[in-house]
């Protein structure tokens, strides 16, 4: 029983954290219909950033989590970034198929280019302590506090940007966008700039996403994003892409089945099973466990 | 007519291909024992080969399919593994003795194709649920199928993370059997060249044939052409598969060319040549839509990483440049971004090069030349 419990709240922190990143894939998906297979990468631009900037942060006397306002800064700058240079050019001109193809060589240029940076390099770092050490006990579980933050801050995070895309003026302006772009534009709204602002939400939320992921994985290297991120985006299609519930459902049954395979199957094909998974949902129900399917129109 | 121009057309290629294949034969013979062609040229015509002919086959999808497949290396891992395997267990059960067995030409080719008939298979398997979803969902579908396979393979008891052999790291078991040295490289480069030779032949054949003209009906219009009575799932389904096929054949040719194999040359992305996201850079660079351009794009991407690997010039270029260069994908991501957005359509874009029809098209190439500088003059005087 002890170990059913330990599991399933590992199996919950690891699917919020899933969460955290499928949302960015989700809103960037909604609104340009393009998997951002660089938002993985963005997690690793986080990480970074903040092995870098914690020294800093604690000299200042902040606790060391204070050092993800720089990662979100920095990962909202990339994913702007990368929208301006990369995918807008070619959304004008290419088709959907050159667009994704790009999709794929940014996040092998910032993987690649993190290596090439001498700062940075090939080999592992390792970061230091985020939250504080220890745990609750009770009845024979031990919860460390890193499970439980990680899980009590996504809850928050996911509550307030469902908030914000249903109340705030930019949020309903990416819902527009990302149901009718014409008639969005129509309406008034300056659909680049939308996209550009959920490409900056989407980033952040990436970086609060590498900040949980350092919390118990104290491990950084340049290629961490890209399983990461590739689970996440199977969460947010298992959800149903590019709706925000969808996506916080997905990451939490994609992490309880990883860390369910892992504790009582095998670790090794912790992998193959979340794959397998997908794949069976995806011939089920091709719209994911919350989508509608939507006849094609002619 | 147009049947006599189509023959013309075979009998030409024909023609060409069997006069480069005899000497190259002769040119073997001729230089096969010297050490720069038994240590350099050969080994490097191998990988070729099999650069070739998966960038060819991860075309027939992408390019005139127009479904993006990010798991092409899985099929090749399949052909590969089983090749090895193959050639492992006749190996022990002394089929053969050594290399000089006429059994062993035969066992060389039964294991290249059993390797393209299962990848095929699985590919079958694989496309028939993966198929029924478009674009995006098929790309992360095929990606995880990549991974799954790979996550079998070092699972399997026979085959294993270090290599073929359980528990011992990197032990070129079956060395006696494909995994040739680089003197077998030279005896039996002809096997290369003559599997690329036929793999080509028949997806030119297949890109030309009555199914070739229905699935790019399926990547112009899937809705029209479903309409016009195309049973757009049973085209889909079977290109998938052929394309595996030769995806696997690729894979024997490369157990062939190295005596270890390892699942993490499969994966999806790594530091090195092989992965699919590399054969996605070829084909791109090639012009999704024109088997020649893969063909060209394969060798030309070769040379770049051998160049960028052991050039000799690249120890003139200043630092900073040296340090990019050791990390080839860095090069390849940048190279691919500037191709999509400067020339989405690749260096070929949907062009053929054809013999026969080559004076016609230089002839219509500067045509076209010589009529856009008649109206660009025109143009200025009217200023």
């Amino acid at each position: 029983m002890s170990t059913f419990i330990q599991t399933l709240f590992v199996g919950l922190r690891l699917g919020s954290i899933y969460a955290l990143v499928a949302l960015g894939y989700t809103m960037v998906y909604g609104i340009i219909r393009l998997i951002n297979f660089a938002h993985g990468d963005f997690i690793m631009v986080g990480g970074y950033t903040m092995i870098f900037t914690v020294p800093a942060v604690l000299a200042l006397g902040l606790p060391a989590w204070a050092a993800v306002i720089a990662a979100i800064a920095v990962c909202a700058l990339v994913g702007m970034g990368t929208e301006l240079i990369a995918y807008r050019p070619v959304r004008k001109k290419g088709t959907k198929m050159t667009a994704l193809i790009t999709a794929i060589a940014m996040s092998l240029l910032l993987e690649n280019l993190a290596q090439a940076i001498p700062a940075i390099g090939p080999n592992p770092k390792v970061a230091s302590q985020i939250f504080t050490a220890g745990g609750i006990s009770f009845a024979g579980v031990t919860l460390e506090y890193t499970t439980l933050l990680t899980i009590v801050i996504s809850a928050i995070v996911m509550v307030v940007l469902f908030q914000f895309t249903q109340r705030t003026k930019l949020g309903r302006a990416m819902r527009c966008v990302s149901e009718d772009k014409e008639a969005a534009t129509l309406m008034g709204i300056n659909v680049n700039h939308t996209i550009l602002a959920t490409f900056a939400i989407g980033s952040g939320l990436a970086a609060v996403a590498a900040l949980m992921y350092m919390a118990q994985y104290p491990k950084i290297y340049t290629t961490m994003g890209s399983l990461l991120g590739l689970k996440a985006f199977v969460s947010a299609v298992l959800g149903g892409i590019g709706i925000i519930p969808g996506a916080v459902l997905g990451g939490i049954v994609i992490g309880l089945v990883e860390s369910f395979t892992t504790s009582y199957v095998s670790s090794s094909m912790a992998d193959a099973f979340v794959f397998l998974i997908l794949i069976v949902v995806l011939v089920l129900k091709p719209a994911g466990i919350l989508g509608k399917n939507v006849g094609e129109k002619v | 007519m147009k049947q006599n121009k189509t023959m013309q057309g075979y009998l030409l290629n024909t023609v060409v291909i069997v006069v480069l294949f005899a000497a190259f034969q002769m040119l073997t013979a001729a230089y096969g024992g010297s050490g720069s062609f038994k240590l350099v040229i050969a080994p490097c015509l191998w990988q070729c080969c099999y650069l070739i002919i998966l960038a060819a086959s991860l075309n027939l999808v992408l390019g005139f399919l127009g479904q993006l497949s990010l798991g092409h290396c899985g099929f090749m891992a399949i052909g590969a593994y089983t090749a090895a395997l193959l050639s492992l267990a006749c190996e022990r059960s002394e089929v053969f003795k050594n290399a000089n067995d006429p059994v062993y030409l035969v066992i060389i080719f039964a294991c290249i194709l059993a390797a393209g008939v299962l990848s095929a298979l699985v590919g079958l398997l694989v496309g028939i649920p993966a198929l029924r979803l478009k674009g995006d969902y098929l790309a992360i579908i095929t990606l995880g199928f990549g991974m799954i396979i790979v996550n079998i393979i070092n699972n399997l008891p026979f085959c294993g993370q270090d290599g073929l052999a359980l528990g011992s790291a990197s032990a070129s078991l079956y060395k006696n059997g494909l995994g040739f040295g680089s003197k077998s490289k030279v005896t039996f480069l002809w096997v290369a060249l003559l599997t690329t030779i036929v793999c080509m032949t028949m997806m030119f054949m297949f890109i030309r044939s009555k199914y070739g003209r229905c699935i790019r009906a399926i990547r112009d219009d899937e809705i029209a052409a479903s309409a016009s009575g195309i049973n757009t799932s049973f085209y889909k389904v079977m290109t998938f598969a052929y394309s595996a096929f030769f995806a696997g054949v690729a894979g024997a040719l490369y157990a062939c060319a190295n005596a270890t194999l390892s699942t993490s040359s499969f994966a999806f992305t790594n530091g090195g040549i092989l992965n699919s996201t590399f054969i996605v850079v070829m084909v791109v660079l090639g012009g999704m839509g024109s088997l020649t351009g893969s063909v060209v794009a394969a060798v030309v991407m070769f040379l770049v990483n051998y160049q960028i690997k052991n050039g000799a010039w690249v120890a003139l270029l200043p630092a900073s440049v040296q340090g990019v260069f050791q990390y080839p994908m860095l090069v390849y991501a940048i190279l691919l971004i500037i191709i999509i957005v400067f020339r989405p359509k690749g260096i070929f874009g949907a062009y053929e090069f054809s013999l026969r029809n080559l004076p016609a098209d230089l002839k219509a190439s500067r045509a076209r030349k010589a009529a856009e500088k008649a109206e660009r003059k025109e143009a200025g005087a009217h200023v």
